[in-house]
């Protein structure tokens, strides 16, 4: 049994110690919100704050998070500044990197309030996304960040 | 008949069908589309889920559904994978209805060829650039019709004339009498009423929803949320992961397995011997995963492919070098070449890529009591995805229901002839109910799957040849172009491929609209093992990249202007053609110069149009080369020409990914082979483009009012001959081997 807290609620899973966190918040937890897209911390659309900070949760053995604080995209509020500007700005097309995104940029508000664009690109250039809403996220991050 | 319309729409040659009032009535092959227009009887059924795909209407043949509840859902027949098709459609039935957006819904149709079939393939599936331009006619008619009977139910109720009764915002009314209702009131009234024998469309002058650039999209609010149900996220009850192992070299098959230490995997439940690999099935993914790399196994590559790329591509060359199969004559290439004042060659490669959408593929599939199958699948070609799937378990197509849900990108991967992903969930649900296990399997590629799996867009080799006359003018083309086949051995192949020529590998080369006297473009078919299928913009991805680049060299040779060149080959013929180029470059400021850059740059502007899927484009990208000779694109704008748009916003998200999947492929991405063994395996061997490799975009929509027609593969062919056109006409050098990187300027 390995206890973490995800999106404010104690979660006591039973899974293999090894598992990576992507896998136990999905599979165990049943939160599907986090996504799968390359298991080696290379797209980043697994991406959630451990600790309030911006991980990969795909190569992040369930053990190394034990008693930590999770929060995924259901956690997030549905009214955060970012999630607002995504809207605002139509960023999503298939919508599957975007939970990643929204997490990333999250983080980056949380900790760069005023961001540069170079800034945005070295927080935002692990997050791929296959239908190039990439000028819409830049948009969207500095809307949200009150800079556009 | 279905595979005449498929030949004619991979041929990028779309008829675009003019339902008369007979096929409005009866519907496109034999569907009763007049059950399709309205609420017909049942509205205390469940509200619709807003924007999201729920339990299929049990009713058949149906696009709209008005609810008790005043929301409004349109069925969308064809799947949105990230396109906005279900914005796209819903916008169609909303302006023909005059209702207010707050109020409208989307919900995937379910499937069903009878109903729901795109008009151009003659079965239910997506592709080709084909959604709107196929749902024009028939959901404006749906929304029109609807719209008439709830006038005709708020008349009967208010005991007026039907022709006082208006609509507006999702409001009837009667001004004279200051009565009015909502849909949702007028529902169930109005569903008793007589389907109109005739109803008249809308204006185009009086659209308020259909080209307004506010509206939003209907999936946005649950793709920020994470509450957008993907096939990856269906949990049923009692489900088990599954993953296959499948040969690693294309065309291996599978000699021998010892499963002892997968079956010790805590987690695993199950390891079958399929036909297409060995399948691990356990409780969840990681255990399914940790089963397949405990798996040792022996294949069999008696028959596989074992040449590397750079054989491959030799052979190609060669090939190149020969006389082909004709896919276009004209005049007298050889007369012309003799009397030629200048003669251009060039030979341009394309790697094999990869379309790994950002969700793997995956579906789960749930053995029914009757013998067939329910599917949870990002579903793209449904109508052959039940016929594949009944054939794996010995029943009829009608028994297999799909579940169409968002689908995480696609490029064209998830529709393939064979429903290769679809048939493999099938055949494990169906081996693991022979060992007594009857559970719903969620089979899953994982990344590495995917990008080494195959169904590539095909490793192609252009050769080209052309004269110049004394004044510069082009008198001669010549083309070969060598590809493989993906219609070879489908049940397309007959159709697709003639007299020694495939459609879908010289589409935008055979059909050019540049005016040359002298015409010669053969096409040859190799083969090979290795698995390949149409990706974003099919033939048009390799075809338009050979033909712009081309040009843009006639035109150095020819000392022309690159713009000046095109518009005159283009003459009078193709005014569409002609405009977007005429639009990009203004908007571009190609009559200006470009700004310099830094120190020891050197900064230029490419050009670059074409025609696909009947749509219009044209790119103008401004590049910096750096002293070193890498390239940074730093702007791109772009100008399409899609007939009337329906959804200006949808039209520039889809030209701006276009875009970017165009250059970001170009600059680095080639699935490469090692004595048969593909060398990329994931995002970090086969990088797509990042954030900080977009360029900025700007995309101009050229005002029109032909029949719109499709977006989501277009922005594509154009997007990287304009970079290496920039290139070019920043320093002279000539990209001609994709991707980019190959060429150290990446």
């Amino acid at each position: 049994m390995i206890e973490l807290t995800i999106n404010g609620k104690m979660h006591r899973l039973d899974a293999d110690p090894d598992m990576p966190l992507l896998w136990a918040i999905r599979d165990i937890a049943g939160l599907t919100g986090t996504k799968y897209g390359c298991g080696v911390a290379q797209c980043g659309a697994c991406t959630v704050h451990v600790d309030g900070v911006a991980t990969r949760a795909c190569v992040l053995p369930l053990e190394a998070v034990a008693g930590s604080t999770i929060t995924t995209i259901e956690g997030l509020g549905g009214d955060h500044p970012v999630q607002k500007a995504w809207i605002e700005q139509q960023v999503p097309q298939c919508g599957y990197c975007q939970s990643g995104q929204i997490m990333s940029a999250a983080a980056l508000l949380a900790e760069t309030p005023k961001p540069s664009d170079a800034e945005i690109d070295a927080a935002m250039d692990g997050n791929l996304c296959r239908c190039g809403t990439y000028p819409r996220i830049k948009t969207a991050i500095k809307r949200a960040a009150g800079i556009a | 008949m279905m595979m005449r319309q498929m030949l004619r729409q991979a041929a990028g040659n779309v008829a675009v069908p003019a339902p008369s009032r007979r096929s409005f009535l009866k519907g496109a092959g034999g569907a009763l589309v007049i059950g399709a227009v309205v609420p017909l009887g049942g509205f205390a059924a469940e509200p619709a889920a807003p924007g999201l795909v729920g339990p299929a209407d049990p009713r058949p043949n149906i696009f709209v559904r008005v609810a008790p509840d005043n929301t409004v859902t349109v069925l969308v027949k064809h799947l949105d994978k990230g396109q906005g098709i279900m914005t796209g459609l819903t916008t169609i039935v909303a302006e023909e209805l005059d209702a207010d957006w707050a109020q409208m819904r989307g919900e995937h149709a379910p499937a069903d060829s009878k109903l729901y079939a795109n008009h151009f393939f003659g079965i239910q599936g997506t592709g080709g650039s084909t959604a709107v331009a196929n749902s024009w006619d028939e959901l404006r008619m749906a929304g029109a019709a609807a719209r008439a009977m709830l006038v005709a139910a708020a008349a009967q109720q208010w005991k007026v004339p039907a022709a006082q009764v208006t609509v507006a915002k999702g409001v009837v009314a009667h001004k004279a009498s200051g009565r009015s209702a909502t849909f949702g009131q007028l529902a169930e009234a109005a569903s008793k009423q007589p389907v109109p024998a005739q109803v008249a469309l809308k204006d185009r002058g009086d659209y308020t929803l259909i080209g307004n650039e506010t509206l939003h999209r209907l999936d946005h609010q649950s793709k920020t949320n994470g509450t957008a149900i993907f096939s990856m996220d269906i949990r049923r009850p009692g489900q088990v992961t599954a993953v296959i192992a499948r040969s690693p070299r294309f065309g291996g098959t599978l000699k021998s397995v010892d499963d002892k230490a997968a079956r010790a995997v805590p987690g695993v439940l199950e390891v079958l011997t399929l036909p297409v690999g060995v399948a691990v099935v356990a409780r969840n993914t990681w255990s399914a995963m940790k089963g397949r790399e405990a798996l040792a196994i022996q294949w069999d590559d008696a028959k596989a492919e074992k040449r590397g790329t750079a054989q491959i591509l030799a052979d190609f060359r060669e090939q190149a070098r020969k006389p082909g199969a004709k896919a276009a004559r004209k005049g007298d290439v050889a007369a012309a070449f003799k009397g030629a004042a200048k003669v251009v060659e060039a030979e341009y490669s394309f790697p094999y890529l990869a379309h790994a959408p950002m969700e793997p593929l995956n579906a789960t599939l749930e053995l029914t009591a009757d013998g067939g199958a329910e599917i949870w699948a990002g579903a793209q070609f449904q109508g052959i995805e039940q016929a594949v799937v009944a054939k794996v378990l010995n029943t009829t197509p009608e028994k297999v229901k799909i579940n169409t849900l968002w689908a995480g990108g696609s490029f064209g991967r998830r529709a393939t002839p064979g429903a290769d992903y679809m048939a493999e969930v099938a055949m494990v649900a169906q081996a693991l109910a022979a060992k007594g296990t009857k559970a719903p399997v969620h089979l899953v590629w994982t990344r590495e799957d995917d990008i080494q799996g195959g169904m590539y867009r095909p490793l192609v080799v252009h050769r080209l040849k052309a004269a110049l006359d004394k004044s510069g003018k082009l008198t001669a083309w010549e083309q070969a172009i060598v590809s493989q086949s993906f219609m070879v051995g489908t049940a397309f192949e007959g159709m697709m491929i003639k007299d020694g020529v495939d459609a879908a590998a010289v589409e935008g080369a055979s059909d050019m609209a540049y005016d040359v006297p002298n015409l010669a473009v053969d096409f040859h078919l190799m083969r090979s093992p290795v698995t390949t299928l149409w990706w974003r913009s099919v033939g048009h991805t390799h075809t338009g990249y050979a033909k712009e680049a081309f040009v843009e060299e006639l035109a150095a040779a020819a000392g022309k202007d690159s713009l000046a060149f095109r518009l005159e080959l283009l003459g009078d013929a193709h005014p569409r053609l002609s405009g977007v180029l005429k639009l990009a470059a203004e908007k571009a400021g190609w009559d200006k110069p470009l700004a310099a850059g830094p120190a020891g740059t050197k900064r230029a502007r490419g050009l670059a149009v074409h025609e696909s899927f009947s749509s219009f484009v044209a790119h103008v990208a401004e590049v910096t080369v750096d002293a070193g000779g890498k390239i940074k694109v730093d702007r791109v704008v772009v100008a399409v020409d899609c007939g009337i748009a329906v959804n200006p916003n949808v039209i520039k998200a889809q030209i701006e990914g276009g875009t970017g999947f165009g250059i970001g492929h170009a600059l680095r991405n080639q699935i490469t082979l090692t004595d048969g063994i593909v060398d990329q395996n994931n995002f970090d061997g086969f990088e797509p483009m990042r954030l900080s490799d977009m360029p900025d975009i700007e995309v101009h929509i050229m005002p029109s009012q032909a029949r719109p027609t499709g977006v989501g593969e277009p922005g594509v062919p154009t997007a990287a001959p304009a970079v290496a056109n920039a290139v070019f006409r920043a320093t002279g050098q000539q990209l001609r081997d994709l991707p980019f990187s190959n060429a150290g300027v990446v």
